[in-house]
């Protein structure tokens, strides 16, 4: 007789695929029907941001083998570099926390936010490269928690507890996205970009040589590949990916504040990549959109107080963690497993 | 120092420290072009090391590498470019590629698109078994293939020299001879210089110009497959019965018993 386990284990991958797929979608489709087109507008756009970090980060992790936590740091020089050179300069700080703010346009921002967060990467990564395994995880840790402390402490450029407010939203010439339907358009262009660019890095040579680094490290160092320099190259690019989500995040929510960098949501990113599939992108779409069904969906559930429903996301995703490694450690549509 | 007149590979006194452990200490061997050497010795007595010494993957406290009679210092991915390939031992496929993107790891980057074909036909031709095979994972490869498919992969990059950790490594004894056969025949098909590593012992020597044995770190014997099966030199190393150095300053006295000095 055959145990649960044992059949989720040996059940054909395409079925299991196919079935993961159909419910998440299908979840998604009903909730968002059951909930009508402002709160869809919302999810979708929690989703699109979610799932462009999950994208980026499952590239290091899935498909290059280097399990970072470190992904939420990149995430906030990001979302920081964007409060900071687009605040509005007009807006009345606080004058004990006032801070300079050139209050420039959000695609003027952009750039800088993308490339801070891939220069930042470049330093840590040079140094990050002599680690493996192990090791690597609690480097990324050690970078997660820096980053944080920086955001909360260096409170003349980021004000600290305080937040930054007034983040512009992008504009092109005098027409404002500030809509949500015109900012989740925007935001679904982003993360398509940051698709096609993983897909593109996946599917090519370079991808290649990522999956073997990922199998083998020293066995693709004897051919002459200069692995150093494949995974800083991964690492930054991904980082970038990162920063993109953090200046979208920064200027869909307009206020920012360490709260939202903190090291649980590095380890809600990763429970997101596990659970849609490592080395597969369609895997991280899957995972991203579970998670934002997941957490958004349990504010309805009547049983639930409000007050415990942010407690009790944590305690549901910690929970569906441990189950995907001991049944599915692969994840929903995974093709490796930690 | 320099390499010697007619050594395309040479190394000279070369000594690995790892930590407190001295893997090879003051070796010194070379190959000509085109020959096939084998390098044998009980466990732990440098076989791999020297391997490694060639491709920049130990720590050389000590001598030298000559490679066409210049001094190798580079790292390993600039020593791949010089035309030598390692084949690691534990054969090491890519298990989540298929068999023709394993190959194709060998070279990746080759921008010449028809030289690339023209070497996965040589290969192919050579392993007939990886043509049949080549949309297959490489973890649905038995023990055997997977060994064809780590040497493949290795031609792929066209190397002068072939460097072979231990192939026949965890293998059958039916499968041993057919890899041992395969080594024989890049050797003269493909006129590749070969320097094997082995610890089968009797299949080796049927297929090698040349072999060194190996023990403690130190080179206790050099000759033909012939010589070294007159001596008892492989039954002293690998029974432990080859002494340290003496007083008198003679590292190797059993190499007296009938075997050649080392040196090239």
């Amino acid at each position: 007789m055959t145990t649960l386990p044992q059949t989720l284990r040996e059940w054909p991958r395409a079925d299991i695929e196919r079935v993961a797929t159909v419910f998440v979608l299908g979840w998604a489709v009903a909730f968002m029907l059951w909930q009508g087109t402002g709160f869809t507008v919302t999810l979708m756009t929690v989703f699109a941001i979610w799932a462009i970090l999950a994208v980026s980060l499952n590239l290091v992790v899935g498909f290059t083998g280097l399990l970072s936590v470190g992904h939420i740091g990149f995430f906030g020089i990001g979302a920081y570099t964007m409060a900071i050179l687009a605040s509005d300069a007009s807006y009345d700080q606080l004058r004990t926390e006032a801070i300079p703010t050139p209050g420039w346009p959000f695609f003027a921002a952009l750039p800088i936010a993308v490339a801070l967060a891939g220069l930042v990467a470049l330093g840590v990564g040079i140094v990050f490269n002599r680690f493996r395994d192990d090791i690597f995880v609690l480097v990324s840790f050690g970078f997660a928690i820096i980053a944080f402390s920086f955001f909360l402490n260096l409170r003349e450029i980021t004000r600290g507890a305080f937040g930054i407010h007034e983040i512009p939203r992008p504009a092109f010439g005098s027409w404002v996205l500030d809509g949500e339907v015109e900012f989740l358009v925007f935001a679904l262009i982003c993360l398509a970009l940051v698709v096609l660019v993983c897909w593109l890095i996946v599917t090519s040579s370079f991808g290649r040589v990522l999956t073997a680094i990922r199998e083998d490290e020293e066995a693709i160092a004897v051919f002459g590949y200069r692995v150093t320099h494949f995974k800083l190259a991964v690492w930054v690019l991904s980082a970038m990916m990162a920063g993109l989500a953090g200046a979208l995040f920064a200027s869909w929510t307009s206020f920012i504040d360490p709260n939202s960098f903190i090291l649980l949501e590095s380890m809600l990113l990763i429970a997101i990549v596990i659970l849609g599939g490592l080395a597969t992108i369609w895997g991280s779409l899957l995972g991203a959109m579970a998670f934002v069904l997941l957490e958004e969906g349990m504010r309805f559930l009547p049983f639930l107080p409000a007050e415990f429903v942010g407690q009790a996301r944590q305690v549901v995703l910690g929970v569906l963690l441990v189950l995907l490694m001991l049944f599915r450690p692969q994840g929903l549509v995974g093709r490796y497993k930690l | 120092m320099t390499a010697s007149n007619d050594a395309t590979l040479e190394l000279t006194d070369i000594a690995v420290h790892y930590g407190a452990v001295r893997a090879l200490d003051g070796v010194s061997l070379g190959i000509r072009e085109g020959e096939a050497v084998a390098v044998m010795g009980p466990n732990g007595a440098g076989k791999s090391t020297v391997l490694k010494a060639i491709m920049g993957l130990a720590p050389v406290v000590a001598g030298a590498v000559y490679w066409r009679g210049h001094r190798l210092e580079a790292a390993t991915h600039e020593i791949v470019k010089e035309g030598i390939c390692f084949v690691p031992q534990g054969r090491r496929v890519f298990t989540h590629l298929t068999i023709e993107e394993n190959l194709e790891m060998g070279c990746l980057f080759l921008g010449d698109e028809a030289e690339k074909r023209r070497r996965l036909e040589s290969v192919i031709e050579l392993f007939p078994i990886l043509h049949e095979k080549r949309r297959d994972m490489a973890s649905q490869m038995s023990g055997g293939q997977q060994q064809m498919l780590a040497i493949g992969r290795g031609l792929m990059g066209s190397p002068d020299l072939l460097l072979l950790d231990e192939p026949t490594l965890g293998l059958a004894p039916i499968v041993v001879g057919e890899v041992f056969q395969k080594v024989r025949e890049i050797s003269d098909r493909l006129d590749t210089t070969i320097m094997i590593v082995e610890h089968n012992i009797k299949g080796v020597l049927g297929i090698v110009d040349r072999a060194y044995v190996l023990d403690k770190g130190r080179v206790v014997h050099e000759g033909t497959p012939a010589s070294i099966r007159e001596t008892n030199i492989l039954t002293d190393v690998f029974l432990g019965r080859v002494q340290p150095e003496g007083e008198d300053g003679d590292p190797f006295p059993l190499a007296q018993a009938g075997g050649e000095r080392t040196g090239f």
